[in-house]
This record gives C-alpha cells, structure tokens and sequence, in this order.
C-alpha cells in the first residue's frame, strides 16, 4: 500500500504567560491508504493538537506550528497557501470532533449543512447538494432521511448529531479522516454502533481513518495500527497486534493494566500509574515518562537520556530510553 | 483483605430501603399561569435494598435515572412517591432540620470535580466547612488537625489546605471531593460517577482509595456509573437501570456470568476489551436506535422498541414490567424473560 499521510518530526508549541507549552514535540509517522490508525494518550498528551495541526487548524497566536513537515499525498501541507488549504479541509481530509453538540451549527438545518460542503467542494448546485445530503444521510443509517434532512441538530440524538457528522466528513470523498475522539460524548451501546459504522464506512470507500482516543480498548477492534503519546512524544508505535500482546514501553503497559477488563477474573486491586502526567511547560529533562516510569534505570533517573524511537522488531517502534526499564 | 472476606463481611443487615420510587418532573407551559402539560418520568417506580457494608452498582446509560435515583436517597430532589428508609428512618418524613442532621450520615462524591467544588475557598475550606456545619470540632486546633487528617487519608499533603481548586489536577480534585464526602463520618456515601471525568490511568488510584477507605471506614457505597467493567471491579450487587426503570439486579459474578436481560447482554457486549484478538471473537449484541424520550416513553415494556426479539405481546405494549425472582437474589423485569 502507498502511503498517504507522512508526518516529519512536527513540532507545535503555544506561547502563553506561563511559558512555551510544547503540546507536540517532535512526533513522526505515516499513514497507509485505507489504513485506521489509533492514536492513544491521556489528556494533555498532545494528540488532539498533533491532529489539528494536520489540518493546520491551531489556533495563531497562541498556538504554532514551529517545526515538521506534513506530507498528504505527495504535497507538504505547511508550505500550502491557505486558499489551498481550504480545498484540502473538508475535501481531501476531513475532521470529525468530539462534540457533536457543538460541532453542528445550531441555527440551521442538516440540509444546509451538509450541502455547504458539497457546493463548495463538488460545486454542486443547491438542488443537487440537497438531494446528496439525503443519501449521505441514508448511508449512514439515519432512518427517514427525507424528513430528518430539514431538521435542525437540536432534533437530534446525540448518537445521530454523530452520524450526521460522519455524513459531512465523508461528503467530499475525502481520503483521509481524522475522528477526534469521536464517541467519547456518547453512551456504551451508541459508541459501538458509531465505531461500527465509520469502520465499514472507511472500509467501502477506501478511506484512510485516524481515530484519536484516550481509551485503548476502545480501538482494539478496528485499528490496524497505534500510536502512544505521552507528553507531546510518541513513545510507542506499531500494529495493533504488537501493542496489545507485546507492548514494550512502561507506560502502554501501564494503560492497559489500570482498566479492569471484563474478560479476565476480577482482581483485587487496580495496577494505577502513579503520580500525574508531566506539565509540558516544564516538562522532565530526558525521557518525559521517568517520574512516572515503575523502574527507572540509573541513566534515565538522571534526565540524561534523549528521547528517540527505535525499531524492535519490524514496524515496532518504542523509545530508546525506556526499551531497558521497567 | 481478600475479596471473598470482603463479601463475607458484608452482614445482612439493611442499611437503605427504596421502595417504589418515582421521581416525575413537570414540564411546564405558559409564562404567567404555569400549567402543566406533561411530566418527564426519571425514575418510575424501582425499588431495591442496599446492604450495610457493601458497594451497589448502579448502571445504565445517560438519561435512564440513576444519578436522579441518587439525588432522591440524598433528598436533593423531593421524589414524587414511594419510601426511602435508611436504617429504618422514612427520609421522605423528614422535616428540614431533621434531614440536615441526617446528612452526618449520607454523603456523596460528585462526577465533574471541575464543577463540584467552589473556586473561591481554598481546599481546606472545603473539605472542613461540614465539620464547621455540623458542629463536629472544638477550636481551631482541633478542626487543623481534623483537615489535615482528612487530607492525608486520600492521598494529598496536608500544606495543600492552603491551595485552592484550580491548582489541581483533575484526580487530585476528586480527591478533594472525597475528603469533603468523609469529613462528616457518614455511613453511607453515593458515588455519582466519581472516576468518569479523569483519565484511566488516574481513575484506577481513585477506585483503589475508595476501596480502601470503604474497608478502612466500613463505609457503604452506591455506586453510579456507566463504565460496566469499573463497576464490576468496585460492586458486590449490581442492578441496571434503563428509562428510570430497573431491569436487571443480582450479584456481581452473577449478572456478569448469567446476564438474562437483553439489555443487560447488550451493555455487556459493547465494553470494549483491549485485545484485538479476544475482542473480534466476542459475539456482539449491536442495539439498533437510541433511548426513548423519558417524555413519551413506549406503553407496556419501556425497552421494546430496542428489543433485539420481542415477543409478540410485548412488542403490542400489552406487558407490565415488574422484577421478578429468576434465581436466588437475580431479579430480573418479567417481560423481558421470555424475550431475546
């Protein structure tokens, strides 16, 4: 498979009074065509702003893009003036965001929204965008789309605001899709039925997905491969099938141990990661992870080690620091 | 203490009683004459006990009652009919001084701890205002050393009580929350989703204090949430909840090894397990559509416009839910029995 999205030691800072906060520190990886690629981390890990910086959507000032390059589909994404940058948002890459309540504009209607896109993009006439809105609407399972398309978000579920999202996100045909935590507002049974659908979805149209969460168990089923941030790092990557049987790094071992599974015999205790992420204003010298890290070697203890990915086995990538800890 | 010695000490006793507990809010039109045009069941007609000692799990997803429920027990909201007894005591009797004296007893732990605490007062405030409320320290000394206890129960420095909440973190919060919740000495505490707002790696220190406290503390919890495996983990009963209708309530292992309700199996199947392997072999149980308006909820069974095989006289809303015994203490709503 080619490759369709190659990003290069990006590095996004955000000036404020407190100091620089370098959300996202020199990150790299690829996407494949097709692929769905989950990028896991806790709050303040930087995986929503490495996100928004694909779609050069960071917020100028505070926010920066400093450092990297953004290769989708052959072009650098960074050195796009922004009338083209337009094209590419919503068209060739596309966003679906966390919070369907306040992703939708609230004073119109579905039709008119989805049609925005389309007319914009596919420069479709309006009568011809309304009827396309329809059957985005069908294909993503919302039931009576002829009479739902006139409706306006409130009239929604927030299970369906979602879908409608979808439906926007996949209107241009784009080949990239960026879904930021895109069930973490919806209940159990909708968050199954949300994954299900942008999973065959993606599959049907060849779309590439990246699906942004702080849960790992809720991409297990439908990521080919992960990413791990920890403290605007990626500490670990590789498919989806290493991470969860071989994970290398103290900290992907450390999320995956903290949820009590239900798979598994109860157990007494929960294994929690002591102590609290990094503030990335000050973040450690050296590994960013070794305050938190169960066991530490000598070096690292010291901050003197750089933080560096290296493969371990093919395609497994995991920071130098921490392959001999813990 | 192992878990089997946990669950052994639990002695029969009842601590709460819910009975028949209905919670109707009215919704309202008119702007000088308010009259009113309909009312929104949040919680119609559950009844369950809560045991001295142990942790009751209440589930379901947002909107089918369970932090209303919650609400109700405490008295927050005045529920619209049935009878809540804690250890013997109907609270629904109560007059308002009567209930402020009861709340020594009952407390609870909020779920946004961004929310739940007050900006302005510094977190000894916080955590030492009931102690002030309720008359429980003499002095200065005593109410410093009081705090300082209760800080470093839930894991934080006591030179932290001169901090105020936004110089926390989210976890370090909760842990306020919960040091406020204890102050009092209570015996019972409801946990309204006390770990849903944090990261996993921080809600797994903040469920192993909780049960550390409840063993240290002989506290009693009801336990709220919609995270079944952390559910599973912290209660010794669980009961589930779906449009202000209990379905389901047993045992822990129980419910999980036997789930006779199909929206129980539902729940059960859509917990994400993180292994792509195990997780591909489970068999899915997907319900098709969202939760109905507690406005207009369906006649007869509230879950049969979801339900994956109803039954004839079900599906024409001609059943009456009720719970009925199916197994020594797994309770499950009669209609759905035959169903699924």
């Amino acid at each position: 498979m080619a490759t369709l999205l190659e990003v290069k030691d990006l590095r996004t800072y955000f000036y404020t009074y407190e100091g620089v906060v370098k959300a996202v520190d020199g990150i790299s990886y690829e996407v494949e065509e097709g692929e769905t690629l989950a990028i896991v981390g806790e709050s303040g890990c930087g995986k929503s702003v490495g996100a928004l910086s694909l779609m050069r959507l960071i917020p100028d000032p505070p926010g920066k893009i400093i450092d990297g390059e953004i290769l989708f589909d052959g072009e650098d994404v960074l050195k796009v003036d922004l009338d083209d940058m337009r094209e590419i948002r919503g068209g060739k890459m596309s966003m679906v965001f966390q919070e369907p309540m306040t992703s939708l504009n609230p004073v119109l209607t579905v039709e008119r929204q989805l049609s925005e896109t389309l007319q914009l993009h596919k420069e479709m006439s309006r009568s011809e965008a309304a009827k396309e809105a329809v059957n985005l609407l069908e294909r993503v399972g919302i039931p009576d789309p002829e009479s739902r398309v006139k409706q306006y978000p409130h009239q929604f579920s927030g299970g369906m605001r979602q879908r409608v999202m979808i439906a926007m996100a996949l209107s241009c045909n784009p080949r990239l899709i960026i879904a930021d935590e895109p069930t973490t507002a919806l209940d159990v049974t909708i968050q199954a039925q949300i994954l299900e659908l942008m999973k065959s979805l993606t599959t049907e149209f060849g779309v590439a997905l990246i699906i942004i969460t702080h849960n790992l168990g809720v991409v297990a089923r439908y990521a080919d491969r992960v990413n791990i941030m920890y403290g605007g790092k990626i500490i670990e990557r590789g498919t989806a099938q290493e991470i969860y049987a071989d994970p290398k790094h103290p900290y992907t071992r450390g999320l995956l141990k903290s949820v009590p599974r239900l798979d598994l015999p109860r157990t007494d205790k929960l294994d929690p990661i002591e102590g609290q992420p990094p503030d990335l204003v000050d973040p450690p010298a050296g590994c960013v992870f070794r305050e938190r890290c169960p066991d530490p070697t000598e070096e690292c203890k010291q901050g003197s080690i750089e933080m560096k990915l290296i493969e371990v086995s093919p395609g497994h990538w995991v920071d130098q620091c921490c392959v001999n800890c813990g | 203490m192992t878990t089997q010695t946990k669950d052994e000490a639990i002695k029969t006793d009842t601590l709460l009683e819910v009975k028949n507990l209905k919670m109707h809010f009215p919704v309202t039109a008119g702007i000088v004459f308010q009259r009113e045009v309909a009312s929104i069941k949040a919680v119609d007609d559950i009844s369950f006990d809560v045991l001295r000692g142990e942790t009751f799990g209440l589930v379901g997803e947002s909107g089918c009652g369970k932090t209303t429920t919650g609400r109700c027990i405490l008295q927050l909201n005045t529920p619209t009919a049935g009878s809540i007894k804690f250890e013997g005591n109907e609270l629904t009797e109560f007059t308002g001084s009567e209930m402020r004296s009861m709340r020594k007893e009952m407390q609870v732990i909020f779920q946004d701890p961004y929310s739940s605490l007050n900006p302005r007062m510094t977190t000894g405030g916080i955590v030492g205002e009931p102690l002030v409320v309720h008359g429980l320290v003499d002095g200065k000394n005593e109410y410093r050393d009081r705090v300082e206890e209760l800080l470093t129960n839930v894991g934080l420095n006591p030179y932290m009580a001169e901090r105020y909440p936004h110089e926390f973190s989210g976890g370090q919060r909760q842990r306020i929350g919960v040091a406020r919740a204890l102050s009092v000495n209570p015996k019972f505490i409801v946990c309204d989703e006390p770990v849903s707002a944090l990261d996993v790696s921080i809600q797994a220190q903040l469920i192993n204090l909780l049960e550390e406290l409840q063993q240290k503390l002989q506290l009693t919890y009801l336990f709220i949430a919609h995270d079944l495996s952390v559910v599973r983990h912290i209660s010794n009963r669980v009961a589930v909840m779906y449009l202000g209708h209990i379905v389901e309530i047993a045992d822990r292992d129980e419910i999980y090894a036997n789930p006779i309700h199909p929206y129980t199996r539902a729940l059960l199947s859509a917990v994400p397990i993180p292994d792509p392997v195990i997780d591909a072999q489970r068999e899915r149980v997907l319900l098709a559509g969202d939760v109905p308006s507690p406005l207009n909820p369906p006649s007869g069974c509230v879950f049969r416009t979801r339900c994956p095989k109803p039954t004839d006289e079900c599906r024409d809303g001609h059943s009456t839910m009720g719970l009925i015994e199916k197994s020594p203490g797994h309770w499950v709503d009669q209609c759905c029995v035959n169903c699924g």
